[in-house]
């Protein structure tokens, strides 16, 4: 399975190389696609106004948030296969679309119900949101560095946003701070899982693409 | 088939066969279907006009009224307040409803006075709301100075200039017919004519004019000539811009002081603020987009892995359209029925599609799947529903309980959640989509499939699927979501139903956000009077379903409302007086309304409500009984004109149980729109390519495997099939007993073949042909042979070097494929052409005066073939080749004749064989030949039975005692059994002597494996003798025998079949049965026999007892053969139809076109391998599930002759002839794919 590594041949680099920058770009279009729509739910939660304009109301969120977020799957998604390949364990479990649109969709379903659900108190919603990510990372990865990355993606995004919050950059519409700093990790995760996954399955395209190519050549 | 049937089983074959026809028209007419399905979802989902989008409803809070007062601008921390509860409301809105009677009701009252002088009474109170003066000390206030004053209507609604108030106080009422004018009012020959001229045409979709103006539905008005209540209630509404307790509170008093209303209990101590979010929320629904379209991504990935699904996007497409549509028409329909849910719970929808859609189209695909495949594509469709038919109707029944269940708790709560839930679980049942199904090569002619169709699912085939899919299949055939659904619902409604229900109603009813009706019962059902007064027990909750408006049987007389509250009553039961009471849905009459009542309502001033709020005020109840004297003042001249309607003459009892026959009825109805609703939808996936798949299927092309398309891959080493040739004409008869191969050729050439190496053992010529091949046919053949030969290296010239022993396999594998065998010619041979009768004309009679049936007569043929290639130098005398070996070399084989041979040859016949005859019999051709151990008995259409060394090819005896023609032999054993075409039936011993005693088993060290049945060695002396000869066996023909397991049986044209033992030839049993010819019979080892006629029946007989076991009809035509399985029947027939039958039970699983003309050759490899023959092939079948593992082509040129006859060999292997070729074909990657 490793016996193809990235830079066997000269050829084989450049080819590499393009294929991590298409699939990057992929991934930062999922992840500006998921993050407008995510925002758009949370927006729907917590804002007291709803925007007069759909376009605005889509864009409520500062302009650098979507990309930010593409970025951020980007590198998720591009690192969750080379950790994979440095760590010497190949992800094997579930490596199929069905499964990782199926990701997608729980990942959707998650913030959903966040943003949907009333729950009694943030208490309650943070163990549920907890509960749900776990159970996705179980679901659809159940690899040991996924769950790493995904704890300390989750980790390092919530202190980023907190300093932004504390910066004033960054403000959220509800003013309860302990709230949202314990349901925010977890959306944080199962979003880094979800990405992880599209990047590994992305990652196995380019790996067969590759091996035909060294079988022609 | 069996006659008794179970009524569940025939109740199952009926749903199967409704089923069946139904997906064939579905399948048939697609496009009208498409259309139609369309046009009834749209049709269902209509009323969801009225509903508002998923988070668009409305939003309450209820303040209380005593310590109101107009929020802050600013947006509070209080949690308990929502966000949207800040600064003063767009408007404070004051009901005023009037509840009026002409009390009491006079029989010299007409219908019109119902409503007449009720409505007449707004425009006093009209004058007094609009007069009404409050002053105290902060000064003096009147409506002007507080109502919302409004100014031009919204341009485009000129036509409502007339009704709705311009440039001044919004105050509307049914007044606004007439201009708030009493004297129009009284003027107006017909009131219901004006109150309907404003209404739109149609289904109304938002509130209309009326409900405006009336201020409640319009059903709850009475305005009507059938008002059996005799109520009418309207609300006069003021539309305030300032909030003034005081005015208000004097307001109400006032009026409540000149009309009390003694019996109502209206609480009026809360207000409730109405938040309307935005009209069209798109923005909230592009979420719910973004779910639906990653799900559809997930069902097109998770559908991609089932094969021979031609449109995995069509198929995720339809999966997603189905759920979603039959959600929205379950709601829609919910809304038909007087439920009014919002589409706030809307968001689970897409989580719906996965639980239920995916299962259910899986299951359909599965079923449509699993048909065979080479059916055209509405069969297979119309078979694939009918086989999840039975299960469909049974979970619906199941369903439908449940839910009528569920309709007579009477908790219209539990009614609306269980259409939400059982709708979508049933409508997104049965949609199949058969469109993305893959056609392979359909068979020409579509004929009638019986749909008798039981596929064994539990067999489903696990080796083509992945794990993962498995499972998929798994849930698919469970519906495991679907039943844990079903049995949460049971329970929840066993709980619901036992447990107080007052707090989960309550809990209901707010996420509904429509008051159940029901709560009346608890809250407001117990009205004070009923308290008071419990001889009206009549008022019972029903009369509160206001769904339901039944009359209530308990009149409450004119004087008790008034609050004179008397215990004794003075007439209880006087239906005649209209009772006005005050119920809970009077306290918040305006939840009736449209939510988009208030909108609309501003939206003609141009006032938008969008993410806006108004605050309703508490009701203020007016209760007002007029005499009847009043109302007959009141009326219009023209009144009294309408006749008075028909009142229903039905007692008080009978209308309570009505209320019951109602909610029947209504449960009814629902259950039979579910049915149409399943019918409806699972149109919806009829098949959209159909036309582009029914049309264009040519025949099954070379080279073109079809495993492919399945995604299965076939066996990876491709099957080679051995080419035999060697024959001049086209092969007639083919036996084997495993080891060897013999065929017999239409010019009654005798060919021996090695069955594992296909090398050409022995030829036994006739003579006649010798003759003419030496000069005539043959030499044509080297013509075009002679580059195989020359590459083969087998010089055919070369007496010494024939493609025999140990020398033709050098040149084997350069043969192997391209190279004919090409028999050795025998071109030194004496002279024998005295003994040559060359005069054809002298054929033995039978031959010509019975002609047997066709297939058997091939004398003409040989004749012709005879004068075509008449040679003018007769030159050979057929040496029965190797019989000349020498003693020593007997063993070997060697087939080149010697010069001086001839005489030896005679004299090893005479000595060894029987000594009756001294020559083999060429002029009559071969109608039956068998294979067993090395001889082979040859039946001729002179009568006589030659036996033939297979390995030496020399005559070991022969017998002519009968005359007749042997149409058919059997050899089993020692025993021969010779049917002729007179009837009769022939039983040979074939005797071995053996001179020395030696055990000597034939074969060159090379072929070392046994034999499987005794072997003759050349040096025993074989006789065969006639041991009985059953004369008139059968009255006609004989045209099948066969024999197994120490039986014979025969069957022939006179419809009888009949069994022999075959040890002392004794008649057993005569099976009659069919009603035509026997054309096929098979029996085994197992004593199963089976035979099938010309009539296209099919019997199964026991053996044991001669008792047919079951019998069906399968075929149009002859049955032309016939194979057993353990578990199947396999026949086919003249139709070039092979079927399949259930063993045990008759049934039909499934049936197979071939192709034309090769219906007959079908053998059977194991227990799930079927092989047929087609045009220059042979295909391999799954015999479990129908399905073409492989096709493999037999020759390269691809002349397409029909292979006419097909023999399984022991060791997996087949021979087929095709013309004058036979073909071996060895199958060992389907053996490792069984093993």
């Amino acid at each position: 399975m490793r016996a193809l590594k990235c830079g066997t041949a000269s050829g084989g680099k450049k080819c590499w190389t393009t294929n991590l920058l298409i699939r990057g770009g992929m991934l930062f279009f999922v992840g500006v696609f998921l993050a407008l729509v995510l925002n758009l739910l949370q927006v729907q939660r917590n804002v007291t106004l709803f925007p007069p304009d759909v376009i605005s109301s889509v864009f409520s969120s500062g302009w650098w948030v979507p990309p930010s977020c593409g970025f951020a799957s980007a590198m998720i998604g591009v690192l969750y296969p080379c950790i994979d390949r440095r760590l010497g364990e190949p992800h094997k479990f579930k490596r199929e679309w069905s499964s990782v649109m199926r990701c997608v969709a729980v990942f959707v379903g998650i913030n959903h119900a966040s943003a949907k659900v009333n729950f009694a108190n943030n208490f309650q919603l943070s163990l549920t949101l907890a509960a749900l990510s776990i159970g996705l990372w179980w679901t659809f990865d159940r690899s040991r560095s996924g769950f790493g990355l995904g704890v300390s993606f989750a980790l390092l995004a919530t202190v980023a946003t907190q300093i932004l919050v504390y910066n004033g950059v960054f403000q959220y519409t509800n003013p309860d701070f302990i709230y949202i700093r314990s349901w925010l990790p977890c959306i944080f995760f199962a979003g880094v899982i979800t990405m992880g996954n599209i990047g590994r399955q992305l990652a196995l395209y380019e790996y067969k693409f590759l091996q035909e190519k060294t079988h022609l050549e | 088939m069996s006659n008794r049937m179970t009524l569940r089983e025939q109740l199952r074959e009926k749903i199967s066969a409704a089923f069946y026809r139904h997906g064939l028209l579905c399948a048939s007419y697609p496009v009208p279907i498409i259309l139609f399905t369309s046009a009834s979802i749209l049709t269902c989902c209509y009323p969801l006009l009225r509903l508002p989008l998923p988070g668009t409803g409305p939003v309450e809070f209820t303040t209380g009224v005593r310590d109101y007062s107009v929020p802050s601008h600013e947006p509070q921390g209080d949690l308990e307040r929502p966000d949207w509860y800040h600064g003063p409301p767009v408007a404070y809105i004051q009901q005023v409803l009037v509840k009026a009677a002409v009390s009491p009701w006079d029989s010299s009252l007409v219908p019109v006075d119902v409503f007449r002088s009720p409505l007449g009474k707004v425009f006093s109170l009209l004058e007094e709301i609009r007069n009404h003066v409050h002053s105290d000390g902060s000064g003096v206030r009147s409506l002007e100075t507080l109502c919302l004053q409004v100014t031009d209507l919204f341009p485009g609604l000129r036509r409502m200039q007339s009704v709705l108030p311009e440039h001044g106080c919004l105050l509307v009422s049914p007044g606004n017919y007439w201009q708030n004018q009493r004297d129009l009012f009284d003027s107006d020959s017909d009131l219901l004519r004006t109150i309907q001229k404003h209404e739109p045409k149609g289904l109304h979709t938002s509130a209309t004019l009326r409900d405006l103006l009336f201020g409640v539905p319009g059903k709850y008005t009475g305005v009507s000539h059938y008002n059996r209540k005799r109520v009418v209630t309207y609300t006069i509404t003021v539309v305030l811009s300032r909030y003034d307790a005081g005015f208000l509170s004097s307001l109400r008093s006032r009026l409540k002081q000149l009309h009390p209303s003694a019996n109502c209990s209206l609480r009026d101590d809360h207000m409730v603020h109405i938040h309307f979010k935005e009209e069209i929320g798109i923005a909230e629904l592009i979420p719910l987009v973004t779910t639906y379209i990653i799900l559809f991504a997930y069902i097109y990935f998770s559908t991609r892995k089932i094969d021979m699904v031609r449109s995995k996007w069509g198929l995720a497409l339809a999966a997603v359209v189905t759920v979603l549509s039959s959600l929205l028409m379950s709601v829609g329909l919910c809304t038909l029925f007087g439920l009014t849910p919002t589409l706030n719970g809307g968001e689970i929808f897409p989580y719906l599609v996965v639980v239920i859609g995916l299962e259910n189209v899986l299951v359909l695909t599965k079923s449509v799947v699993s048909t065979p495949v080479d059916l055209e594509v509405k069969l297979r469709i119309a078979q694939g529903l009918s086989n999840e038919s039975w299960s469909i109707m049974k979970n619906m029944a199941t369903e439908l309980c449940i839910i009528l269940i569920g309709y007579f708790t009477l908790v219209p709560a539990i009614q609306l959640a269980d259409l939400n839930r059982r709708l979508p679980a049933e409508a997104g049942l049965p949609p199949s989509k058969p469109g993305p199904l893959r056609t392979r090569e359909a068979p020409p002619p579509p004929r009638p499939t019986p749909h008798t169709i039981t596929l064994q699912t539990p067999a489903f085939r696990n080796l083509r699927l992945p794990k993962r899919l498995r499972v998929v299949y798994f849930l698919a055939r469970t519906r495991l979501a679907q039943r844990i659904i079903m049995a949460g619902t049971v329970i929840w409604i066993g709980i619901l139903v036992y447990t107080d229900p007052a707090g989960i109603r309550t809990y209901l009813a707010a996420q509904v956000s429509e008051q159940s009706p029901l709560g009346d019962p608890v809250g407001g059902g117990l009205t004070p009077h009923l308290a008071v007064a419990p001889v009206f027990r009549g008022g019972d909750p029903t009369s509160t379903l206001s769904i339901h408006p039944a009359p209530d049987p308990t009149p409450l007389p004119e004087n008790q409302s008034q609050g004179h509250i008397a215990p004794a009553v003075p007439f209880p039961h006087l239906p005649s007086v209209p009772q006005i009471t005050w119920g809970a849905e009077d306290e918040e009459g305006w939840r009736r309304l449209s939510f988009r009542h208030w909108p609309s309502l501003f939206s003609y001033y141009n006032i938008t409500l969008a993410k806006k709020y108004i605050s309703l005020l508490p009701v203020i109840p007016v209760t007002i009984h007029l005499s009847p004297q009043e109302a007959i003042d009141t009326r219009h001249p023209q009144d009294t004109r309408h006749p008075p309607p028909s009142i229903p003459k039905a007692s008080a009892d009978l209308q309570t149980d009505l209320t019951l026959y109602k909610v029947a009825a209504l449960g009814l109805a629902a259950g039979v729109l579910l049915v149409l609703l399943l019918f409806c939808l699972y149109r919806v996936l009829c098949p959209r390519n159909y036309g582009r798949n029914g049309v264009a299927h040519g025949r099954r092309r070379r080279g073109d495997l079809p495993c492919d398309d399945y995604g299965y891959s076939p066996p990876v080493s491709e099957i080679s099939p051995l080419l035999l040739r060697g024959h001049s004409m086209d092969i007639e008869c083919l036996a084997s007993d495993g080891m060897l191969l013999a065929s017999c050729c239409l010019a009654g050439q005798i060919r021996v073949w090695d069955a594992q190496t296909g090398d050409c053992l022995t030829v036994i010529p006739k003579q006649g042909l010798r003759r003419c091949s030496s000069s005539g046919c043959w030499e044509q053949r080297d013509v075009w042979d002679t580059s195989a030969e020359s590459e083969c290296g087998c010089d055919p010239r070369d007496p010494s070097n024939g493609c025999d022993g140990m020398s033709e396999d050098d040149c084997y594998p350069l043969r192997r494929r391209s190279a004919p065998t090409r028999p050795p010619l025998f071109t030194d041979q004496p002279d024998l052409t005295p003994l040559i009768d060359t005069n054809f004309t002298s054929q033995p009679p039978s031959n010509v005066s019975t002609p047997p049936r066709g297939g058997f007569d091939f004398g003409g043929l040989v004749e012709r073939a005879y004068k075509e290639h008449e040679p003018p130098s007769p030159s050979a005398y057929p040496s029965p080749s190797s019989a000349s070996s020498s003693p020593p070399l007997a063993t070997q084989l060697q087939r080149s004749p010697s010069l001086g041979d001839t005489s030896g040859l005679y004299n090893q016949e005479r000595t060894s064989g029987a000594g009756t005859q001294s020559a083999a019999d060429w002029e009559s051709s071969v109608w039956a030949m068998e294979l067993r151990g090395n001889l082979i008995a040859a039946g001729r259409s002179s009568g006589k039975l030659e036996l033939w060394d297979a390995v030496e090819g020399s005559l070991r005896c022969s017998n002519e005692d009968g005359v007749s023609g042997i149409t058919a032999l059997a050899f089993l054993n020692n025993r021969i059994v010779a049917a002729r075409l007179n009837g009769s039936l022939d039983f040979f011993t074939v005797d071995v002597h053996k001179p020395l005693g030696l055990l000597q088993y034939r074969g060159a060290p090379g072929r070392g494996s046994m034999p499987p049945s005794p072997c003759y060695s050349s040096e025993d002396m074989i006789s065969c003798q006639l041991t009985r000869s059953v004369q008139c066996a059968h009255q006609k023909p004989i045209t099948v025998l066969r024999a197994a397991a120490g039986r014979v049986v025969t069957g022939s044209q006179d419809h009888t079949v009949r069994v022999y033992r075959l040890e002392d030839s004794c008649c057993l049993f005569t099976l009659q049965g069919h009603s035509g010819g026997i054309t096929a019979i098979y029996i085994d080892q197992t004593m199963v026999l089976a035979s099938g006629g010309q009539d296209g029946a099919i019997c199964l007989w026991d053996v044991l007892t001669g008792s047919r076991v079951s019998h069906v009809y399968g075929h149009r035509g002859d049955v032309t053969s016939l194979v057993c399985t353990t578990s199947c029947v396999i026949s086919s027939g003249l139709d070039d139809l092979i079927c399949i039958w259930d063993r045990s039970t008759g049934i039909k699983l499934y049936s197979i076109q071939q192709e034309v003309g090769c219906g007959a050759s079908l053998g059977v490899i194991s227990e799930s391998l079927l092989v047929t023959g087609g045009q220059g092939c042979v295909s391999f079948w799954d015999l479990n599930f129908g399905d073409l593992l492989q096709t493999v082509y037999l020759s390269q040129s691809g002349d397409g002759q029909g292979v006419r006859q097909l023999l399984v060999l022991d060791n997996a292997a087949i021979v087929c002839d095709f013309g004058s070729e036979l073909s071996l074909v060895y199958v060992p990657s389907v053996l490792e794919k069984l093993d």
